[in-house]
């Protein structure tokens, strides 16, 4: 929980759930599990709206509750992860990676899953319904069974799982993950459980809804306030209550490494490498732990079955696609074995280790030139070099070495070892080397993006802020041109209208427009270099442990 | 300070060992350094395609949505007397249901919200007891008296600018509503 993580969630919290929730979610990130007297207390909001936030950030999974430490008797106690807000930011990334697999009805559910938090199979099934049949051309409407049966598909291939029940306020959960582990005691508070842990995890309950989506119709304000009350007031029981789903966000991370990985090897070496990675890597999907070193070995025979019927090489060159995979210095395949006409398998870890290190050299040549680029990846490569060694082997000219080594020393990315010749560290008798270590390299840059995301989100809010008055005009005449035109007015009033805004304000609003939308692309993209580096970093984290 | 102008500019090592020179030493720092330091190499262009802008598209849409759900509190802000004219268009595009209604099994039960209110109403009860009876009815007539003032006055602005017909029923109200809020409990106890 770093200074820079709590102050993007911050910001996170504060577009998306208001101020309010800005408050109370900072409050617990910074000081760790509290009761409800000591945040109501340490935030000086009212009772309310605190009761409120917490409710909000429990049901989108940003906030954990369970008894208090001190036993059962004593207040509940919540806490909040860094990692769940963080989330928020990859929101359109999960959106668009359902809409490539599932079309538009599976981007909906989980549009609508994601800004909800969690909901049951028959409300999300109903809205979904509804907002395509809006999109739909006048007397077509949406079947609820299309939009189950998507829900199905997305609930077998783990991208939807149900959210842990939970065995009241008083009672922790134990996490075993293990099969066949003795449950824990009531009293003894644990780690929150996986919803792995339970088997119903991923089964579809039955459910009994019957029906299409309904259009909604544009009316006045006090009719769509009675229907919203009617259907307030007929909550059919469709036999799937207290049923709960929400995304799962690790199977899509697994998905965007996968293709991180595939388009690694196209861009390295070709199409076809990068289509037998991609067979290997989706006959795994199910034999494989998210935890994972390495894929299950897999036979060249199996391979050569199972590609896709487009691309027909013949087996001879099938194998020599493998082993040139196999000698690749990025080492994504690996040969296990030579049964079967040799097991082949994709080394998960190394191809993430590699893909960071890639981005390490990238940041490196961006900031400080391709010289200063060639001395880090040799640094990478040769590990502990000393001064001498570095302008040799870069075949830089020791003036400018020393300036870019130096440089690249005080912007922490390689650092100083010292080894000693005698026992008191004499400067004059201490070997000096410089080295790169990768880890934390990567840990240190991941904090940077983090800081850079929570700029750009500032300098977004900035912008608004310094047009508001501008932006807001704009809104205004907008909303009175709807009108207008849903009431059927002649052009020149409409013209009208259109001209209250005069056209220095127009190129004002043009250029506000397009800095927005530049800060908004420029989040989206730091966001993916966040993942690879976080991906790493939790690779390595789970291997040494 | 018997050092002080002769091992000034000595190092305790050999400076050779390090590779640099007496004259090589880059220059002393005056104060710290600068918040928007020049860089010699511009950032690269951001990634531009079909995908980059749906997703540009989808997160503001996301954003926007997400602002004008229920689960978005605003801090308590007092409703102000008479209702601006923005707020009429933008209000429209709030969504209906406002009173989000979560299953409580799910949240532990502290947080349900406390059901006080008719604790509060039997205490303010007895406050109008005390009140006389001529004072409320002085009270009353003069309430009245504003309520037809107000009622008035919007009556007169609506001619001025352009507004749907119907939305003289709604100033009304404000105006009543703006009304109940002043007297505080009397008038709910004269009325039930």
């Amino acid at each position: 929980m770093t200074a820079q993580e709590v102050r993007l969630c911050g910001l996170l919290l504060r577009e998306h759930f208001g101020e309010v929730v800005e408050k109370v979610g900072t409050q617990l990130l910074r000081s760790g599990a509290q009761n409800l007297r000591t945040i109501i207390h340490e935030t000086g909001l009212s009772v309310d709206l605190v009761k409120k936030s917490l409710m909000v950030l429990v049901q989108h999974g940003a906030c954990l509750f369970s008894s208090g430490r001190k036993g059962p008797g004593s207040p509940t106690e919540y806490r909040s992860g860094c990692d769940r807000i963080l989330r928020i930011l990859r929101y359109p990334r999960y959106i668009y990676t359902a809409k490539t697999l599932y079309g538009d009805t599976g981007e909906l559910i989980i549009e609508e899953l994601l800004q909800r938090g969690h909901m049951t199979m028959s409300g999300t099934v109903k809205t979904v319904a509804d907002r395509l049949t809006q999109n739909m051309e006048e007397g077509r409407s949406m079947d609820y069974s299309e939009v189950s049966s998507a829900f199905s598909k997305l609930v077998e291939t783990h991208f939807l799982q149900r959210c842990p029940p939970l065995a009241g306020a008083g009672t922790a959960d134990s996490t075993n993950p293990a099969p066949g582990a003795t449950p824990a005691t009531p009293s003894t508070p644990s780690a929150p459980p996986t919803p792995e842990s339970f088997p119903d995890c991923y089964k579809v309950p039955h459910m009994t809804l019957v029906g299409r989506g309904k259009r909604q119709l544009t009316a006045e304000d006090g009719e769509d306030q009675r229907n919203a009350k009617r259907q307030k007031m007929d909550p059919e029981a469709h036999g799937d209550e207290g049923i709960y789903w929400q995304v799962n966000f690790e199977r899509f991370h697994l998905h965007f490494r996968d293709q991180a990985i595939i388009s690694a090897v196209a861009n390295k070496l070709d199409q076809t490498s990068s289509e037998i990675v991609r067979t290997m890597l989706r006959m795994s999907e199910v034999t494989t732990s998210p935890a994972a070193t390495c894929t299950k070995p897999l036979s060249a025979n199996e391979i050569f079955r199972s590609l896709p019927a487009s691309y027909n090489i013949p087996r001879p060159i099938l194998d020599q696609y493998l082993t040139l995979l196999v000698d690749d210095p990025m080492e994504f395949v690996g040969k296990a074995g030579e049964s079967g006409g040799g097991m082949y398998v994709v080394n998960l870890h190394r191809a993430l280790a590699n893909l960071a290190r890639a981005t390490l050299e990238s940041v490196v040549q961006e900031r400080f030139g391709s010289r200063s680029a060639r001395i880090f990846r040799l640094l990478l490569r040769k590990r502990h070099l000393e001064q001498k060694q570095v302008e040799d082997f870069a075949m830089i000219p020791a003036k400018e070495a020393k300036d870019m080594l130096y440089t690249l020393l005080s912007q922490n990315l390689v650092q100083l070892q010292e080894i000693p010749k005698t026992p008191d560290y004499a400067p004059s008798r201490t070997f000096y080397l410089y080295t790169v270590n990768q880890l934390p390299t990567a840990r240190m840059l991941l904090q940077n993006c983090y800081k850079t995301v929570a700029n750009l989100i500032e300098r977004r809010l900035f912008e608004s802020k310094e047009s508001k008055r501008l932006l807001e005009k704009s809104q205004r005449i907008e909303a009175i041109l709807a009108s207008l035109q849903a009431s059927g007015a002649e052009p020149e009033q409409l013209t009208e209208v259109e001209e209250m805004i005069t056209a220095p304000e127009k190129q004002q609003l043009d250029g506000l427009r397009l800095h927005i939308n530049k800060l908004d692309s420029a989040e989206n993209q730091v966001d993916e270099t966040i993942f690879l580096l976080e991906s790493y970093v939790n690779s390595t984290a789970t291997s040494t442990s | 300070m018997a050092g002080k102008g002769r091992g000034v500019a000595a190092f305790t090592f050999n400076i050779e060992a390090l590779g640099i020179g007496r004259g090589s030493m880059p220059e002393a720092r005056v104060g710290p350094s600068p918040l928007f330091p020049s860089t010699d190499f511009k950032p690269v262009p951001l990634k531009a395609g079909e995908d980059e802008d749906y997703m540009l598209a989808l997160k503001q849409e996301m954003r926007g949505t997400m602002q004008q759900l229920p689960h978005n509190i605003k801090p308590q802000s007092n409703k102000s007397e008479v209702e601006r004219y923005t707020e009429r268009y933008l209000k429209k595009s709030q969504i209906e249901d406002e009173d989000w209604t979560p299953d409580w099994n799910l949240f532990p039960k502290e947080l349900m919200p406390q059901t006080k209110k008719p604790r509060a109403k039997a205490g303010t009860k007895k406050k109008p007891v005390k009140i006389s009876r001529k004072e409320t009815e002085a009270m009353l007539s003069k309430l009245d008296a504003l309520a037809k003032n107000d009622d008035r006055n919007p009556e007169k602005s609506d001619d001025e600018t352009e507004k749907k017909p119907g939305n003289e029923e709604e100033e009304e109200v404000e105006a009543e509503e703006y009304d109940e809020e002043d007297i505080e409990e009397v008038s709910l106890q004269i009325r039930t």
